[in-house]
């Protein structure tokens, strides 16, 4: 246990001990210890102008952001909407899903460039949010977590009392499912974050440059100023969000789990 | 009274297409189109030379035989092998842990902090992360230096020129950034069985283990499915991790050069044609495998020995 | 889900480091010694090309589209186009005096991000707007043949767009205008850097090993392969690598090729035998313990601390651009610890060259940006002095050779021009292919298995073929010699 703590934060670790040492330092070997170049590393990013570091974030934050609550909310509905209601094309749908869900995304990616060319979304941040309502590993897991949680005596209650569908959803269900739409909320913005395959295609301007781009584009320009201090410093910036993030919804999952759920 | 019921639920299915439109509206325009456009295209010759297009010209399956000449199956074998080493290990400590954090009666300290900790490295960007194994790993780096001060070896490791070198640091690296995840996901669905369960188990005089493989294992069984499809199929698309730590080569000879890092290549020279039957292939292969998974872990089994027992055999045989 | 996320690179690729992203992979055009132009100065026309923007704005577009694959080409443009009046904080547009507004698009070379919009870019060049079109963009040399082929007609010839390469450029050497000729001879490239490779070494390391510093000395040391092999030995027997690995010595050979890698409209890869001499030779040095066992490549973070005082590596291999952007900022020592001399074969590596994208609608303002970079003699004088570039400028060059003002202080106040020069005259250009890019990279990759010791000389070949094929879906064969 103790270990693979250790080895969890290690990385961690030397990521922001490498972000406080100089690019010669760096070249020189390891550090244990923080350097004293932090300031200087920090600077030299938040300083740059080409590579306009706090509007990335604030992109990221919102593209990352969106994607986690339309995502989330919308597999929801959708595993709701299987798993609760009986019609035709219901086991058709599951199974499609099931199917979709071994898409390999990179397969897509060439296609999808050019229908979004088409639409007139190139270099927008749209397309790399609306897609993430279509997502079938969030659907499974919030389908899977229906079945385990959700009786479906309590949508029938719901239903006497007069509940309207959608309200249903929105109010009876939806709490229900708090934890795992919070542990998914978690992937998604993660993912979303880190992600730089799709981004890269479609994003060309750089008032609309996510995080992961920008550092792409600063390793990029440093062919002519190489600076690996900077470059841990760029990194640093890219992670905490998440951290934070992910510090914050983590007390509610424990909260959300341990409230939540069928009650008798 | 019956028809009454029936007629309600006909009423009800508008519903279900309602909630169920704006994923599959979503899902049609972005990734349906493409994925028709990529197997449309799989028949055909099409790629770019410089920036000539040649084709496309329908050549039929021509694109599959050739792929079935090729290596295909040997990265493949390299994918199931990488996938292996970090899946075992993942699934193992995983479950050994969400039970262990979850069992009321053993208040492990600090165990919030745990938590969040075993996550973290699945925060980083892969790429940082197969970048931050580079530079450990590499034959000047603190993990040969460390060695080599404590005197388990006497010459510096060259962890990136041998197959078991790489291959067991992809396998760390998958391990490490996936164990988090997959712990806290079973810890949801743990802590999601009622506990009426438990406490009723416990009047039945039910010790840990037992409860652990008759109570915990069952009833979380959904969840595990997931796990195991999501990981089989993130298994099938591994590609940051051995990508960046091996550039893109799959050094050394190819030996850990992955299915997404084939299909990448043939992406990168613009063999469309190529890269679609390529993912064709893909497609189907991770078809089959989750429908043996979901059909294995979602048939009758009142008391999830059989489950068990097939997930060890499942184990065992890869 | 996320296990799908293919954020490939960022910093990852420091370590790894592609020779894309780097000036790196190149061979060089024939240079018809005979036909090179007398280097008088005809600079007519280009000392005052800023101020023909104003006149030609009238009828030109308003936005005036560079693509790019870093921050190179706008610094450079931006020091010697006089029209440029301001740039925005974020580096992404310029405002020239006339209006017209330059938009900097910069895609990073790596995983190929670069080479995927511009073609995306120039593929659609004929339906965009006129604001969208590309109008100037940067190639380097180990992929500019892709562009100026004939056939697909991207790069705007020269001549089109007014300038005369037989006059306006006459002082440019002769191979760079070579290879940025199509198959008929037609210029559609225009360079300012031309990169002859030299040798340069630790002064304390050669004072230590042979007793003397001096380039001319040392120079004798590393005068061909066969004596270089000798003062290899010498360095070995106190403890130190002649060189970091063997990719630093692959452009030697690999540029020197006597025909190319590939020909338009065949399905045949040639390896030349000189490539094989690396690979023997490498594996000779290798084996002798000529270079240093902790390097595993070039851009890579070993490779740069081979760079630095406590490294045990004697020399690099080097054009200009590599002494500025490589070694002075992974030097950590005092300054004038290297110096220049001579390499075992002179070689050319790198270069990145302006194309004037065809369809453009600014032509007149992309006339200038050309003319004022790569054909005005002041201007290739102040790049020279301001960057230590080896500019395309034949008289500026030569006279930098025995001018101080030219001195490195890098280099312990030598002036290296001298060498630069010595290099150029004597590289044999090796002819450009389209394949350039990818055989040079995946032959070095190929081969490092076995190199290695890891897998036998067959199968390296053999992983070459495949990796070739998967690169180039139209080659069919590979003729080894």
């Amino acid at each position: 246990m103790i270990i693979l703590s250790f080895l969890c934060l290690f990385f961690f670790y030397i990521l922001i001990i490498n972000a406080t040492h100089s690019h010669a330092e760096l070249q020189r070997g390891f550090y244990a210890l923080p350097g004293t170049s932090f300031l200087k590393n920090f600077n030299s990013v938040a300083n740059n102008g080409e590579f306009p570091m706090m509007r990335g974030v604030l992109n990221s934050l919102i593209v990352s952001g969106s994607c986690a609550a339309i995502c989330t909310y919308f597999s929801a509905l959708t595993a709701y909407g299987i798993y609760a209601y009986d019609f035709k094309l219901k086991k058709v749908a599951f199974t499609f899903i099931m199917m979709i869900l071994v898409m390999p995304t990179q397969v897509t990616a060439m296609g999808f460039l050019r229908l979004i060319t088409k639409m007139g979304m190139y270099d927008s941040l749209l397309p790399l949010i609306i897609p993430s309502i279509a997502s079938p590993a969030v659907f499974y897991f919030m389908y899977s977590y229906l079945e385990s949680s959700l009786p479906l005596s309590l949508v029938e209650a719901a239903r006497i009392d007069g509940s309207w569908e959608f309200r249903t959803f929105n109010q009876i269900v939806l709490p229900i499912m708090k934890p795992a739409m919070a542990v998914q909320a978690i992937f998604t913005f993660v993912g979303s974050w880190n992600n730089y395959f799709v981004p890269a295609l479609v994003i060309q301007s750089k008032d609309k440059m996510t995080v992961p781009i920008l550092i792409a584009l600063l390793r990029g320009a440093d062919y002519m100023n190489r600076d690996m201090g900077k470059i841990y410093m760029m990194i640093l910036p890219a992670i905490v969000p998440i951290i934070l993030v992910y510090l914050l919804l983590s007390k509610y999952i424990i909260a959300g789990v341990t409230l939540g759920g069928v009650k008798g | 009274m019956f028809v009454q019921k029936k007629r309600k639920l006909v009423n009800y299915a508008k519903w279900g297409y309602i909630f169920i439109l704006p994923f599959f509206a979503s899902f049609f325009i972005f990734s349906f189109i493409p994925l028709v456009d990529t197997i449309r295209y799989s028949f055909y010759e099409y790629f770019r030379s410089g920036i000539k297009e040649i084709g496309p010209n329908f050549i039929g399956m021509k694109n599959y035989a050739s792929l079935l000449q090729s290596d295909m199956l040997k990265y493949a074998g390299n994918t199931l092998i990488l996938w292996v080493i970090g899946f075992i290990p993942q699934i193992v400590i995983a479950l050994t842990l969400a039970s262990w954090f979850v069992d009321v009666r053993m208040k492990i300290r600090c165990q919030q902090f745990f938590k969040v900790v075993i996550y973290l490295p699945n925060l980083i960007m892969a790429s940082a992360f197969a970048m931050l194994f580079f530079t450990l790993f590499s034959k000047t780096g603190p993990v040969n230096s460390i060695l080599m001060s404590l005197g388990v070896i006497s010459e510096v490791i060259d962890f990136m020129r041998t197959a078991l070198g790489v291959r067991s640091l992809i396998g760390t690296m998958n391990f490490l950034m996936w164990f988090g995840n997959t712990t806290i996901m079973l810890m949801a669905a743990i802590m999601g069985i009622s506990p009426d369960i438990f406490e009723a188990s416990e009047i039945d005089g039910c010790n840990s283990v037992q409860r652990f493989f008759r109570i915990t294992l069952p009833l979380i069984r959904p969840i595990l499915a997931y796990t195991l499809i999501t990981s089989i199929i993130g298994g099938l698309q591994m590609f940051d991790v051995p990508q960046i730590l091996t550039n893109g080569q799959g050094n050394p000879d190819r030996t850990s050069m992955t299915l997404i890092m084939f299909l990448n290549s043939h992406l990168r020279s613009k063999n469309y044609g190529m890269a679609g039957a390529l993912s064709v292939y893909l497609f189907i292969v991770s078809g089959i495998l989750c429908f043996i998974v979901y059909k294995m872990t979602n048939d009758n089994d009142p008391d999830g020995s059989k489950a068990a027992a097939r997930a060890n055999k499942k184990r065992g045989g890869r | 889900m996320k296990r799908r996320l293919i954020s490939v690179l960022l910093a990852a690729t420091v370590v790894a480091g592609t020779l894309a992203g780097c000036g790196g992979g190149s061979d060089a055009g024939s240079a018809d010694q005979g036909t090179a132009p007398p280097p008088a100065a005809s600079n007519g026309g280009s000392e005052d090309a800023g101020s023909d923007a104003a006149t030609a704005g009238g009828e030109e577009g308003k936005v005036i589209n560079i693509y790019s694959f870093n921050d190179e080409l706008r610094t450079r443009i931006t020091a010697v186009y006089p029209a440029i009046e301001h740039t925005s904080d974020d580096g992404t547009v310029s405002t020239l005096n006339d209006g017209t507004e330059i938009h900097w698009i910069i895609n990073p070379n790596q995983d190929g991000v670069y080479q995927d919009k511009l073609d995306e870019a120039l593929l659609n060049q004929a339906d965009a707007a006129a604001d969208d079109k590309v109008d100037l963009f940067a190639a380097e040399l180990d992929y500019i043949v892709k562009y100026t082929d004939a056939d697909i007609d991207v790069a705007m010839p020269l001549a089109d767009l007014g300038i005369n390469p037989d006059s306006d450029l006459s002082d440019q050497f002769a191979f760079t205008k070579t290879v940025a000729s199509d198959a008929n001879g037609v210029q559609r490239a225009s360079t300012w850097q031309v990169c002859p490779g030299v040798l340069v070494y630790r002064r304390d390391i050669a004072k230590d090993v042979f007793g003397t510093d001096d380039p001319v000395e040392i120079g004798k040391k590393t005068a061909d392969w066969a004596t270089m092999k000798t003062t290899a030995e010498e360095l070995k027997a106190k403890g130190y690598y002649a060189f970091s690995s063997y990719a630093d010595t692959f452009r030697t050979y690999g540029n020197n090729i006597a025909g190319p890698w590939g020909e338009a409209g065949s399905t045949t890869i040639k390896v030349d035998q000189k490539v094989l001499d690396w690979v023997n030779d490498s594996k000779e040095w290798m084996d002798a313990g000529y270079f240093d066992p902790t390097v595993t490549g070039q851009w890579t973070s070993d490779w740069f601390t081979a760079m630095s005082s406590s490294a045990k590596v004697f020399a690099f291999l080097f054009p200009a651009w590599g002494i500025d952007t490589q070694m002075v900022p992974n030097w950590d020592g005092e300054e004038g610890v290297w110096a220049a001399t001579n390499a075992p074969l002179p070689y050319n590596w790198g270069g990145t060259y302006l194309v004037a994208a065809t369809g453009t609608d600014n032509p007149g303002h992309v006339k200038d940006i050309i003319m004022a970079l790569t054909g005005s003699q002041d201007n290739l004088t102040k790049v020279a002095k301001e960057y230590t570039e080896f500019t395309n400028a034949q008289s500026v060059m030569d006279a930098a050779a025995s001018n101080d003002e030219f001195n490195s202080a890098f280099l312990g106040s030598q002036n290296p021009y001298g060498y630069f020069a010595d290099s150029l005259s004597s590289i044999k250009m090796a002819p450009l292919s389209a394949y350039d890019q990818g055989c040079v990279e995946l032959i070095q990759n190929a081969f490092d298995d076995y190199l290695q010791g890891q897998i036998d000389y067959d199968t390296a070949k053999a992983n070459f073929e495949t990796a070739i094929m998967e690169r180039y879906p139209e080659i069919t064969e590979i003729q080894w010699p």
